[in-house]
């Protein structure tokens, strides 16, 4: 198991969510949208420009932005 | 009534909310509006098996945090309205995330029933919920519902009612935030309750867990009723901040929220959700976002789709927007033939019916504009517009979802910024949005093509094609450098997060798409049609008074005298006859128009507006306007066709029709004070110079301010002014 930033995760990549490194209002809306640790996430697929970037979690479907994913570190099976 | 029981519907976007309160109420609706914010609460009525009832439609939001505009009308509407009860509709295909906001409102203790929406279609994706044991575990009644087909919502109203009826006493569920803050959580109740601090209001460990959470709206709230004991109560939290941080490296607020996702999952675990499907299968939804969102294929499809809700808008309703005109047309004819003649008479119909006429005239495109979002919105569409456009957007300090107003507005040159102003309200990002809305309208809407067709006809006729395409491009580029320059300034501050949710695809219910586009489009007449009735009876008043004074009537009047005079009177009544005048009729027919025409002129220049436009050319020489060019700029107030009529005005020629301006175009040409570089100086102006009022009147109503729309009119009149200035000085000198 290796620790990522989400924006490093590969399309159809799946991981477990361990840290969301940041407060405010960012820091809120992230976890207000179900991106807790935790969380298992599955990246859906990219804008056609590679950002934001489409989540699959708990079911439903959510897109944030690469520099937004950064502040989320995934746990992810090893290649 | 006063004591009627009041029922609040609460929810994510998303999970049916607007579906369950048409279903629920029907026709019997209307839009409320909180006085300063732009969020619509509706309210009606149902009534069925004799029970009655208040339904408010609170927005649709995620959380209670204090970030968004939605988020605080719903957590205010709950503590100063109190409801009876709060309907908290939840979506069943996607329970975990939904019970967050349900988490949120056992948190505060208002009494509530969760209506599970859509377990038909979680039943198709193979997830089964044990509503009983739901209710068990959380301790509130649990309805199953589907409220596109009202399957179970006379029971849910049924339960709703019963449970406000028991429950009147606001009562806060205790969940657990961990070791830590639970002790926190009671130290603070106790100062609170022991204070008797907001406890009016709020229960005591609601104001605990916001004062844990750093609310900075509740903490405001607390400041203004007691500051000493707000500020003990924000020391104990930072004594709890600093110990979290040392011991586990993170803040409250995290803590919390990650909690609360934590007892989420323990309830839900608890033989609550049964799947017989893979979870991580792909839905057909997921299959068409394969598609939709494709890397070639997805700008190509959205391309077309945006093609497509342009043409919609703009060629269906181009026949009734035909039947408004030829209408107000023939009240105008009407009232000319019935009215005496004086300024009541011209009032009438250049003031008022005009005006009228220019506010009804907008409403079947609005109308099907409003419709054509309301559908790509409903359907889940527009989420993956604004997904796509994100990063080009992004640049210049906007939100993927602009992209729909810009291009409503005219980023395919013939759109209308009333509409487009409208459109902004897609937008979740308060920043974003008023960006958005300020500079819409730079884009060449359909009342500007006539006026740059006019003049690239006149001087540029060479590559007409080319010039309209360059000066599209030219709008955009101009609306979007705006738009980043506004936020830099005025607008300044962080991008709003953008954490966006992507809708399954779904088709929308006819009730909601038509209910949806009455409300807006009947909003729209009542706002925008008081304010330009009165100002289009000003700016006719400008353009009338002073008249001009009867000595210098009495030179136009004797001048047709004199002409009279001179031929036989026979000519005249060729020119009342039904046959083909002759030659020398019609000549005395066109020498009597330039009299005609040369009075209008003397009488618009003698006029307020004519006064301006002549003492503007003080400056206006800066960009190369003479007095014609500004009374024709400050009619295109009233709507940028207008500059055309009134330019036909200034230089004699009477009324000149914008589809048909021939005339005026071989008059531009030929006069001495106009070139090629004078006319591109206009030209730019008139693309980007204040909007016309109809706009205006739609940019104070959206953003909920008439400050932003002066602003509107003096920054883009000033950025107009400095790129024209630019391009006549630079030009004039080049060439």
């Amino acid at each position: 198991m290796a620790k990522i930033n989400l924006r490093e995760m590969a399309r159809n990549q799946s991981g477990v969510i361990t840290a969301v490194k940041v407060g405010g209002e960012l820091g809120q809306r992230i976890r207000d949208m179900g991106l807790v640790p935790g969380a298992e996430i599955l990246v859906q697929g990219r804008a056609p420009l590679y950002d934001p970037v489409a989540l699959r979690i708990m079911g439903g479907t959510l897109s944030l932005r690469n520099n937004e994913a950064d502040y989320i570190e995934v746990e992810v099976a090893d290649e | 009534m006063s004591n009627e029981l009041t029922i609040a519907l609460a929810g994510n976007p998303n999970a049916g909310k607007t579906t369950l309160f048409n279903a629920l109420t029907g026709s019997r609706q209307h839009v409320g509006n909180y006085p300063g914010v732009t969020v619509d609460t509706k309210e009606g009525r149902y009534s069925k098996n004799g029970l009655s009832c208040r339904l408010v439609d609170l927005p649709g939001i995620y959380s209670l945090s204090p970030y968004s505009e939605e988020e605080v009308v719903a957590r205010d509407y709950l503590v100063n309205q109190r409801p009876g009860v709060i309907i908290n509709i939840v979506d069943a295909s996607n329970l975990e995330r939904n019970l967050y906001l349900s988490c949120q409102f056992m948190e505060m203790g208002v009494p509530m029933v969760i209506a599970l929406n859509m377990i038909d279609v979680a039943k198709k994706r193979g997830i089964e919920i044990d509503h009983q044991r739901l209710s068990e575990l959380i301790g509130l009644p649990v309805c199953p519902v589907v409220a596109r087909s009202g399957q179970g919502i006379s029971e849910l109203m049924v339960a709703a009612i019963a449970h406000a009826r028991e429950h009147s006493k606001w009562q806060p569920a205790k969940i657990s935030y961990g070791e830590d803050l639970d002790a926190a959580m009671l130290d603070l109740s106790e100062m609170i309750k022991a204070a008797d601090f907001l406890t009016q209001d709020y229960p005591a460990r609601w104001t605990a867990l916001k004062y844990l959470e750093k609310d900075d709206r509740h903490l405001s709230i607390g400041d203004s009723v007691n500051v000493e004991m707000s500020a003990r109560l924000v020391e104990k939290v930072e004594q709890v901040s600093r110990h979290l941080e040392q011991t586990v490296g993170s803040e409250p607020d995290a803590m919390i929220a990650d909690h609360r996702y934590g007892f989420i999952k323990s309830i839900v675990k608890q033989n609550v959700v049964h799947r017989t499907i893979d979870p991580d299968r792909l839905y057909a939804s997921d299959r068409i976002d394969k598609v939709l969102t494709n890397r070639f294929a997805g700008p190509l499809i959205m391309l077309l789709v945006l093609l497509g809700l342009y043409n919609f808008t703009f060629t269906y309703s181009a026949l009734p927007v035909a039947w408004c005109e030829a209408f107000f047309s023939w009240l105008g004819v009407v009232a000319d033939t019935f009215v005496p003649d004086g300024y009541f008479k011209s009032m009438l119909i250049a003031g008022i019916i005009d005006g009228i006429g220019g506010v009804l005239g907008f409403v079947p495109l609005i109308m099907f504009m409003f419709f054509g979002i309301a559908l790509l919105e409903d359907t889940g569409y527009l989420a993956r517009v604004a997904f796509m456009m994100d990063r080009i957007f992004r640049i210049f300090g906007l939100h993927g979802s602009s992209v729909m107003a810009y291009i409503i507005s005219g980023g395919i040159a013939g759109g209308c910024a009333v509409p487009g102003v409208m459109a902004t309200r897609t937008l979740r990002s308060p920043k974003e949005r008023m960006a958005t809305l300020l500079t819409v309208p730079f884009m060449n809407c359909g009342a500007k093509l006539p006026v740059l067709a006019l003049l690239v006809g006149a001087f540029f006729s060479e590559n007409q094609a080319r010039y309209m395409f360059l000066f599209t491009l030219l709008a955009w580029l101009m609306a979007l450098l705006a738009a980043k320059l506004l936020r830099v300034t005025v607008l300044r501050g962080a991008s709003t997060p953008f954490v966006l949710e992507l809708p399954p695809y779904r088709f929308p219910t006819f009730q909601g798409l038509f209910i949806h586009t009455w409300e807006k489009t009947w909003h729209y007449i009542k706002k925008a049609g008081t304010v330009i009735l009165g100002i289009s009876i000003l700016l006719w008043a400008m353009m009338t008074f002073p008249a001009l004074p009867e000595t210098d009537r009495q030179v136009f009047e004797d001048q047709r005298q004199q002409m009279s005079d001179q031929v036989s009177p026979l000519l005249f009544a060729e020119l009342e006859g039904t046959t083909e005048p002759s030659i020398e009729a019609l000549a005395l027919y066109e020498d009597l128009l330039a009299v005609d025409g040369a009075e209008a002129e003397a009488a618009l220049r003698y006029s307020v507006a004519g006064r301006i436009g002549t003492a503007m050319e003080r400056i206006s020489w800066l960009p190369g306007f003479d007095w014609r060019t500004n009374i024709a700029l400050l009619g295109g107030f009233a709507a940028k066709e207008v500059i055309i009529s009134t330019l036909g005005t200034s230089y004699s020629l009477g009324q000149v029709d914008p589809e048909a301006s021939e005339s005026l175009a071989a008059t531009l040409g030929n006069d001495p004070g106009w070139d090629a570089v004078k006319a591109l100086s206009v030209i730019i102006f008139v693309m980007f110079y204040a909007p016309c009022f109809v706009t205006v009147a739609c940019i104070i109503k959206e953003a909920g301010s008439w400050k932003w729309g002066v602003f509107s009119i003096t920054f883009n009149t000033f950025f107009a002014f400095l790129l024209s200035t630019l391009v006549y000085q630079v030009g004039s000198r080049l060439f």
